[in-house]
């Protein structure tokens, strides 16, 4: 069996991350505001592999920790709202009728309004958001994307054979929805899910990079933001935290093609 | 005729669109916990400052006198005036980034189509050679590498290492200060175009009017930019006109990469100044401007496709 280059290349940088994400703030070398007004902007050296960032904290350990930020918010965000999105797309369209159409044009909206604005507007209303906030944030956008693929899901399973067998041997709705349906509808909905973890880091860097973030922890979103306003004296800063962002958002999307193209009947 | 009623009924759907966003965001406003003059008083503040604040903003009134007030200031008096410049109506503040916007906007989605369009005829006329794969490889990173990355790695590359474009900031203008901001937000337009262009015109190139066409003894370009292009550009309308959409409100990170002012970095800074009308105003123009660009896109598909009609 040949690997795909897809899955060659995403795979690593997935688990990179999630390595990262994971064990990051154990293996970091400072702390993620080790203050050292010295060595501020200083290039890499021995004692700074990544050299340092704004009043000299160390930028190793900030992307180190910035990992464990962004691994919480986007697997929180995804698992709410990928159960919010699933229990309300797929129910919307097996219950059918009037519900059903009416959840389907809420999401529609709900689709074509530019999102950040909505994550901005309700970061903006608490003073200083934590981890929480930010969650809240991108799920209140975030659930969408889930509906809409769960309905169409739903919609082409409903009237299967196996479906109706189910029905004709007396399950109740609720058991043909949780045992018969989802379990046929999982694959495009992980597919989904994979692609999502890549938009919450970003979502979660983007709303950092504007200031958003909670303040408390380290980010990459905010180490780029650093990194823009030190541009011309040490564009190492934009560099490393942008390319951070970027191989993480990459390799999800990489693992998510390669996914959609296993899992997802339709393609 | 038809085309009449047709925009009347839209126009008014969107109209009561827009009021409901308007009054959801109202809704929230008022459901938040907290007294909006704790933030321009301060901590400080005595009784009678306050309850002079809470008359100035009409918080005294009834939660529908209120409600009736702000569809006035929103409707009548251009959205009301900010709280931060009191001169000044969130309207007047809108107006004057509205053409910054525009602007990136249009030069935006104009870098997308112009990439996207070419890479996506060159790729699906070539299925599963070098070509092909190598578009594909193009798209997949213009979608997936985000503004966040391209904007600074273009000020690094073109203002920095080889100073050919001015460094961003407020002073830069005109057409080379437009250039990689349009880029920036282009290239992940144009990845999600060229991939959706060639799918849809994979399609329509096995179908048999297409056959026909080359049976007529047309020439392969003819065919393909003449007939085939016409219709495989009817899925991707829908997804420009969601992209432009984005565009308008949503350019806030590449607006703060390149220093620009512009709908998204206003909406930014009332939020952050707690500028209620300014930010509400945002909200409505961005969601009018939705409603819209979703017409024009339901015209377009119209005038592109003739098996479509409006009704």
């Amino acid at each position: 069996m040949r690997l795909n280059p897809r899955a060659a290349l995403g795979l690593p940088m997935v688990l990179t991350f999630a390595l990262a994400a994971l064990a990051g703030p154990w293996v970091a070398p400072y702390a993620s505001r080790a203050i050292d007004l010295a060595h501020e902007l200083d290039p890499p050296s021995r004692a700074h592999w990544l050299g340092t960032a704004e009043n000299g904290v160390d930028v190793l350990s900030v992307l180190l920790h910035g990992a464990r930020l962004a691994g919480t918010v986007s697997l929180a965000t995804v698992a709410i709202a990928l159960t919010v999105g699933a229990l309300l797309g797929g129910g919307a369209a097996f219950v059918g009728g009037r519900l059903g159409g009416a959840l389907a044009r809420l999401t529609d909206a709900a689709q074509s309004f530019p999102s950040i604005i909505v994550n901005m507007a309700v970061l903006a209303m608490v003073t200083r958001p934590g981890v929480e906030h930010m969650v809240l944030a991108l799920t209140v956008t975030g659930w969408v994307g889930y509906a809409r693929v769960a309905r169409a899901e739903v919609l082409r399973l409903r009237d299967r054979e196996f479906v109706t067998a189910a029905r004709a041997l007396g399950a109740s709705p609720a058991r043909v929805f949780f045992r018969h349906v989802m379990p046929n509808a999982a694959g495009p909905l992980v597919v989904q899910a994979t692609f999502g973890l890549g938009a919450a880091v970003l979502a979660e860097a983007s709303m950092s990079f504007l200031g958003l973030g909670p303040g408390a922890s380290a980010s990459w979103g905010a180490l780029l933001d650093q990194g823009t306003a030190h541009l011309l004296r040490s564009p190492r800063l934009a560099l490393i935290a942008g390319s951070a962002i970027a191989i993480t958002v990459l390799g999800f999307n990489l693992t998510g093609d390669w996914l959609r193209d296993r899992l997802d009947p339709r393609s | 005729m038809r085309l009449l009623g047709f925009l009347a009924r839209r126009l008014g759907a969107g109209a009561l669109t827009v009021l409901a966003v308007a009054t959801l965001c109202f809704a929230m406003l008022h459901a938040l916990p907290g007294d909006p003059c704790d933030f321009d008083l301060g901590e400080t503040a005595t009784a009678a400052d306050r309850a002079q604040c809470h008359r100035e903003r009409h918080l005294d009134r009834s939660i529908p006198a209120q409600y009736a007030l702000f569809l006035n200031d929103l409707a009548f008096h251009g959205m009301g005036r900010s709280s931060v410049h009191h001169d000044r109506t969130a309207l007047q503040e809108i107006a004057e980034v509205w053409p910054d916007t525009a602007a990136l906007a249009l030069c935006a989605t104009l870098v997308a189509w112009l990439t996207a369009i070419p890479l996506a005829l060159l790729a699906a006329t070539r299925p599963g050679t070098r070509t092909d794969a190598a578009v594909g490889v193009l798209s997949l990173a213009g979608m997936a590498l985000p503004s966040l990355w391209i904007g600074p790695m273009l000020i690094g590359l073109f203002c920095v290492a080889l100073p050919i474009l001015p460094f961003p900031g407020p002073d830069a203008s005109g057409l080379a200060a437009l250039a990689l901001p349009s880029l920036t937000l282009g290239a992940g337009l144009a990845g999600i175009l060229t991939r959706m262009g060639r799918a849809s015109l994979r399609e329509v190139l096995k179908e048999p009017y297409i056959t026909a066409a080359r049976a007529r003894g047309l020439s392969e370009l003819e065919v393909v930019v003449k007939h085939a292009l016409r219709s495989a550009l009817v899925p991707l309308l829908t997804v420009g006109g969601a992209q432009l959409s984005a565009l308008l409100g949503g350019a806030v990170i590449t607006e703060k990469i390149f220093d620009r002012r512009g709908l998204g970095s206003l909406f930014l800074e009332a939020l952050q100044r707690r500028d209620t009308p300014v930010a509400l105003g945002c909200v409505v123009v961005v969601a009018a401007t939705v409603v819209l660009i979703q017409l024009l896109v339901d015209l377009a598909y119209a005038a592109v496709d003739p098996r479509i009609r409006v009704e």
